[in-house]
C-alpha cells in the first residue's frame, strides 16, 4: 500500500514498518541533492515532525514523517550518493523505515490517484 | 508571481526556455533552467553560460565627474585608463560598503555597473554631489566560460584583442553593444551592455551557439561562491568594510596616502593595526553544507557566522565564506559551524575554491 503526503512524502506499508521517501514532484522542486540528513536509529518521529533535512545546492528543506513511530532503519547509501534522491526517489532513494506506532494513520495520508490531483492543482 | 515585479526585456525568453521564474532583487528572473543549477554550472566551467543580468543597474557618468565620483570610493578612478574597467566600492563616512560595482573609462564618460538591490540607493546616493543618470534602456548578457572567447571570434572577433577589465564596443547580430572582459563566475567571458529593444535579439544569436547554454541564478550564485567574489547584502554591506571583507586591495596607493575616500579614518586604521574580523574561505569538513546566518565557533566560543553558504559542484564539496574574529582567519585554522543545533568541524580555506581563468594576454 503506498499513501502520499501533503508534504510530498511517500509511505509504502510493509507490516507495521512503513517506508518513507520524497515524491518525485519533490525531487523535481528541490533540485540536484548534495546532502541527506537522516535520524538515528531509535529515534521516535511524530507524523508531521521533522524526520530528515535533504539540501539541494540552493536550499535545506525538512522531510517530515508522514507517520508516527520508532525509526528503525535509514538508508546508509545516500550519505555517499545523496544524488540517489533525484534517480530514483521512489526506489533506491528512500529515507526512512519507521515501526508504526499508529498504523490507523495511513488513513490519513491521500493514495495514488489522490496525491496525482493534488499535485496537478499546485502548478 | 507578484504583480509587482519588474522584468527583464529577456523575461519571455526565458519562459521559452522553460526558466523556473523567481522573485529577485524586485525582479522576476530565472532561478534555473531544466537542466537545473548543477548542470549549469558545470557547463559553465567547461563551455560557455549565457546570463541575464539586466535587473543591475547601468549607471552613466560624464567624465567631467570623475573626480567627485572619485571622492565616494578607494579606487582610482582618475587614473583608470581609457576602456579601462576596475571593481571597487561607494562607501559611507563609517568605512560600511553601500555597494561594490564595476567602474569602466568609457572614453567621454563613466560606465558604472551596480547591484540590482541598490541601485535606486546608489543614484539616489551619487546624484547628490555629481551628474548620474541610471540608463532604463539598457540590458545587460554575461557570457561566462572558457569557450566565450571562441564564441565572440566568430561572432564580434573586435572583442579578442580585450584583455581581462578591458572594455570596446562590438556588434553583435548588427546591434551595437559595449562589451567588457569580466564576469562573476571566476571564468574568463564577457558583459555585453546591449539596447533593451534588441536585447532578445543577440541573446538569441548567443544562445545559438553550440557552446552557449542559459544559466539562470542559482549556477550564478554556486560559481561566484567558488571563486570566491562577494555577494552584496551578505558578505559585504553597511555593517562590514573593505578591510574586515578582505577587498582591502581595492584602495588604490594614492588614495591610500591622501586618506581621501569615506571613512579613511577607519579603514587606514584597521589596515594599519588589523580589523576584528575579517571575510575568510571556509571549508566544512563533512557532506553537510553550512548555509548564510550558521554561527562560526572555535574552542566553543562564537566568533562569527557564515555570510554565504551551500554546496561548490565543481569542488565537489559543501563551501562557505563568513566573517571570524581575526585571531583565527589564518587558513587551515580549525573552526565549528552550527547546522541544526550540532557543531560540526570545518577550516579557514584559502580563497577562491576553483582557481580564477581570467584572460591577462
Amino acid at each position: 500500500m503506498l499513501r502520499f503526503s501533503k508534504d510530498h512524502e511517500w509511505v509504502r506499508r510493509d507490516g507495521d514498518i512503513a517506508v518513507v521517501g520524497i515524491t518525485d514532484y519533490a525531487q523535481g522542486q528541490l533540485g540536484d541533492v548534495v546532502y541527506v540528513e537522516l535520524p538515528e536509529i531509535g529515534k521516535k518521529v511524530e507524523k508531521g515532525k521533522e524526520a530528515a533535512v535533504v539540501e539541494s545546492v540552493k536550499a535545506a528543506s525538512e522531510v517530515y514523517a508522514p507517520v508516527s513511530g520508532e525509526v528503525v532503519a535509514v538508508n546508509e547509501a545516500l550519505a555517499g550518493e545523496p544524488a540517489k534522491v533525484n534517480a530514483d526517489p521512489m526506489g533506491e532513494g528512500w529515507f526512512l523505515k519507521i515501526r508504526m506506532s499508529n498504523p490507523g494513520e495511513l488513513e490519513e495520508l491521500m493514495d495514488e490517484a489522490a496525491y496525482k490531483d493534488y499535485v496537478a492543482g499546485l502548478s | 508571481m507578484e504583480e509587482s515585479l519588474a522584468r527583464t526585456p529577456l523575461h519571455a525568453l526565458h519562459l521559452a526556455q522553460g526558466a523556473k521564474m523567481v522573485p529577485f532583487a524586485g525582479y522576476e528572473m530565472p532561478v534555473q533552467y531544466p537542466p537545473g543549477i548543477m548542470a549549469e554550472h558545470f557547463h559553465t566551467r567547461a563551455k560557455a553560460g549565457l546570463f541575464d543580468v539586466s535587473h543591475m543597474g547601468q549607471v552613466r557618468i560624464p567624465s567631467a565627474a570623475a573626480a567627485a565620483f572619485e571622492k565616494l570610493v578607494p579606487g582610482d578612478i582618475v587614473g583608470l585608463g581609457p576602456m579601462r574597467q576596475r571593481y571597487t566600492l561607494l562607501l559611507d563616512e563609517t568605512g560600511g560598503i553601500l555597494d561594490d560595482l564595476m567602474v569602466t573609462n568609457a572614453g567621454d564618460h563613466l560606465f558604472v555597473v551596480v547591484n540590482a538591490a541598490r541601485k535606486h540607493a546608489d543614484i539616489a546616493h551619487l546624484q547628490k554631489t555629481l551628474d548620474a543618470e541610471l540608463l532604463e534602456d539598457r540590458a545587460l548578457l554575461a557570457l561566462q566560460g572558457p569557450a566565450a572567447a571562441a564564441v565572440m571570434g566568430r561572432l564580434a572577433p573586435e572583442l579578442l584583442s580585450l584583455r581581462f577589465m578591458g572594455a570596446g564596443q562590438c556588434r553583435l547580430a548588427g546591434i551595437p553593444c559595449f562589451a567588457t572582459r569580466s564576469g562573476y563566475t571566476g571564468e574568463d567571458g564577457f558583459e555585453i551592455s546591449v539596447p533593451a529593444d534588441a536585447a532578445e535579439k543577440v541573446a538569441t544569436l548567443l544562445l545559438d551557439q553550440p557552446e552557449v547554454m542559459p544559466i539562470g541564478l542559482g549556477a550564478r550564485d554556486s560559481l561566484r561562491l567558488e571563486a570566491g567574489l562577494c555577494l552584496y547584502g551578505h558578505d559585504i554591506d553597511e555593517t562590514t568594510t573593505p578591510i574586515e571583507a578582505d577587498l582591502g586591495w581595492t584602495i588604490a596607493k594614492r588614495r591610500r596616502e591622501e586618506a581621501s575616500f569615506p571613512g579613511a579614518e577607519i579603514i587606514l586604521r584597521q589596515l594599519a593595526e588589523g580589523p576584528p574580523r575579517r571575510r575568510v574561505g571556509i571549508q566544512p569538513e563533512g557532506r553537510a553544507p553550512a548555509r548564510e546566518g550558521a554561527e562560526i565557533l572555535s574552542g566553543g566560543k562564537k566568533i562569527g557566522s557564515i555570510t554565504s553558504g551551500g554546496y561548490g559542484p565543481t569542488v565537489g564539496t559543501p563551501i562557505a565564506m563568513g566573517y571570524v574574529a581575526t585571531a583565527a582567519a589564518r587558513a587551515g585554522a580549525a573552526l565549528e559551524l552550527m547546522v541544526r543545533g550540532t557543531p560540526r568541524p570545518a577550516r579557514v580555506a584559502p580563497l577562491p575554491f576553483v582557481p580564477h581563468r581570467y584572460y591577462r594576454g
